[in-house]
């Protein structure tokens, strides 16, 4: 018995409105011809072609898929592993602290995060640059995972694991050949997760970067707090178009993966 | 659940150790660090640093450890009014704008639950979609709207709602425009996980004992929903007392959040003490909303142990 009433459809459309059109028009105005980004001066991809030459725009895109790809597959390891640890090993000793330090950097402020992270890094003599930001992203990752991956070890059919136990599987195999596939697309979307969450992070790189190692946040965050610009209208519609890709492609993985394993939900 | 067989072996305990150690040494430890260096001297550790534990020193070195210790830092905060109004803003924006949260995603959220199923998982992904698009970019978006002869001036101009279009960047209007916009994902996501869970035989039960629907609301639904009322809040609230980007990028100067002032301490006064007791006291601040979040976080995943 489920009825949407008039107030409901209104909520829902005010909503998704009020989410989208911010990036619409942003979209929109990175296709302005004109320089002053108020006006409009018809459209063009000017601003796109401008982009192809900005030298060290694209070395710091690369610089940040590199370390969004490196921290996104250690995070989802770790990350895959520590879900395994909470939902499989029952009590093992300091599972409190354990879980609590999973939980935590979920909702610690990232300037907090940032600051620790470097503060380490100083105190052990590290020198400061790729690794470092690739190892801060990882542990902010790393939870991320850990909560998307152990919620859905929760909800799976533990009578499948029971039955290749039953049928003589010894543990590590049975987790092999029939666990980790069905988790699969869960861990492939929270990669993907990871790798946004990297990509997208300003505030625990500029922490924990160092020179030569300038990250593309980094260097829009520095060009946007001059003010409103057509170039960066155009770089953040690529990158609002590149997560958009990667997250539809994630949920599509997610929907899979309830979709094996578990009782059909009507 | 064999459990004790297989803690036994080798690689159970490395599954557990590994990601344990991580986190020891990536978030634990270092937040140490943090504690340890908010009570030091300003004057000892400017950077270039001095080492945190001189090893070698032995007992010596674990001596003047604890005698280098000094809460000098903290009064500092305590006798500066610039830090307690930094705290007291950032608690403020952060307590309305969750309200604000509250008050727009609680529709939104119920009225994802009275669509059909097939639609209810696509407008959740519509909801989660912007989320992921970095904050910045999110912020950037309304820097554009925002603006001077902005879209939206434009538009009040147009409709002759105003004369003269208003300033709307560097005020606290824009850091909440901003806040509820990015942490609106957050905010829905949990209430809608609970409301979905409500059971429908128990609003047929009220609506078949003559019960009005508002009134079904108010005394079935909204009690039902609480803990997706108080995980979305916590979730607001917690990020948004540490918040940076928004701030910074559409507050005005004259009013500062917490987390900026961490930035400010350590990037341009380079005082990584001071900056540190900052961020101890906030850790502190937040120490309760965040072990209620733990809480309720164990609560709703931790069954499968």
């Amino acid at each position: 018995m489920r009825k949407a009433s008039f107030f409901n459809l209104a909520a829902l459309a005010v909503g998704l409105v009020f989410l989208y059109l911010p990036i619409v028009i942003l979209v929109i105005y990175s296709f302005n011809a004109s320089r002053l980004v108020a006006v409009w001066g018809g459209w063009s991809m000017h601003w796109y072609a401008e982009l192809a030459g900005d030298a060290p725009l694209l070395e710091a895109a690369s610089i940040s898929l590199r370390i969004a790809l490196v921290s996104a597959s250690a995070a989802t390891v770790l990350g895959t592993l520590a879900a395994v640890a909470l939902v499989r090993f029952g009590r093992f000793r300091g599972r409190l602290l354990f879980a609590a330090m999973i939980y935590a950097p979920l909702v610690m402020p990232e300037v907090i995060t940032g600051l620790s992270m470097l503060l380490l890094f100083v105190a052990v003599a590290i020198d400061r640059g790729f690794w470092t930001v690739v190892i801060a992203h990882t542990t902010m990752a790393m939870c991320f995972v850990a909560v998307i991956v152990q919620s859905r070890l929760i909800d799976f059919d533990r009578s499948l694991e029971e039955a290749a136990m039953d049928l003589g599987a010894p543990p590590l195999q049975t987790f092999l050949l029939v666990t980790l596939p069905l988790i699969l697309p869960a861990i492939a979307a929270s990669f993907m997760l990871a790798f946004a969450l990297s990509l997208d992070d300003l505030v625990i790189a500029s922490f924990t970067t160092g020179p030569g190692a300038t990250t593309l946040a980094i260097r829009i965050y520095s060009a946007v707090r001059l003010g409103v610009s057509p170039e960066m209208n155009a770089v953040c519609s690529i990158m609002v178009l590149v997560v958009g890709l990667a997250v539809i492609a994630a949920s599509l993985l997610t929907k899979l993966s309830a979709a094996r394993g578990t009782p059909a939900r009507i | 659940m064999n459990n004790g067989r297989r803690q036994t072996s080798f690689i159970a305990k490395l599954v557990v150790r590994i990601p344990y150690a991580w986190m020891v040494a990536f978030f634990l430890v270092p937040f140490l660090i943090v504690v340890k260096i908010s009570l030091s001297q300003t004057a000892i550790a400017q950077p270039p640093y001095t080492p945190v534990f001189d090893l070698a020193a032995g007992w010596q070195g674990f001596r003047s450890f604890f005698t280098g210790l000094s809460l000098d830092n903290f009064t500092f905060l305590g006798s500066d009014p610039l830090y307690i109004l930094s705290y007291m803003k950032s608690v403020e924006i952060a307590a309305f704008s969750t309200l604000l949260l509250l008050v727009i995603g609680y529709p939104i959220a119920y009225a994802i639950t009275r669509t059909p199923r097939r639609l209810q998982a696509v407008l959740v992904l519509l909801v989660i979609l912007p989320f992921w698009t970095s904050f910045l970019i999110r912020i950037y978006a309304w820097m554009n709207i925002l603006q001077h002869d902005g879209p939206l001036n434009q538009l009040l101009l147009f409709f002759h709602i105003v004369r003269e279009p208003p300033a709307w960047l560097s005020t606290d209007t824009a850091v909440y425009i901003g806040i509820v916009y990015s942490y609106l994902p957050f905010m829905v996501l949990p209430l809608y996980a609970t409301l979905e869970k409500i059971d429908e035989s128990l609003l047929e039960a009220a609506a078949d004992l003559g019960c009005p629907r508002w009134k079904t609301f108010w005394l079935v639904t909204l009690p039902l929903s609480a803990p997706g009322v108080l995980a979305g809040a916590l979730l607001c609230f917690i990020p948004i007392c540490g918040e940076f980007v928004i701030p910074d990028l559409l507050g005005g100067s004259r009013t500062s959040m917490i987390g900026q002032t961490v930035w400010t301490e350590f990037f341009a006064n380079k005082d990584w003490p001071t900056a540190s007791a900052v961020a101890v006291v906030l850790v502190c601040l937040l120490v309760t909303p965040i072990v209620v979040f733990q809480h309720q976080a164990m609560r709703g995943t931790g069954r499968g142990s």
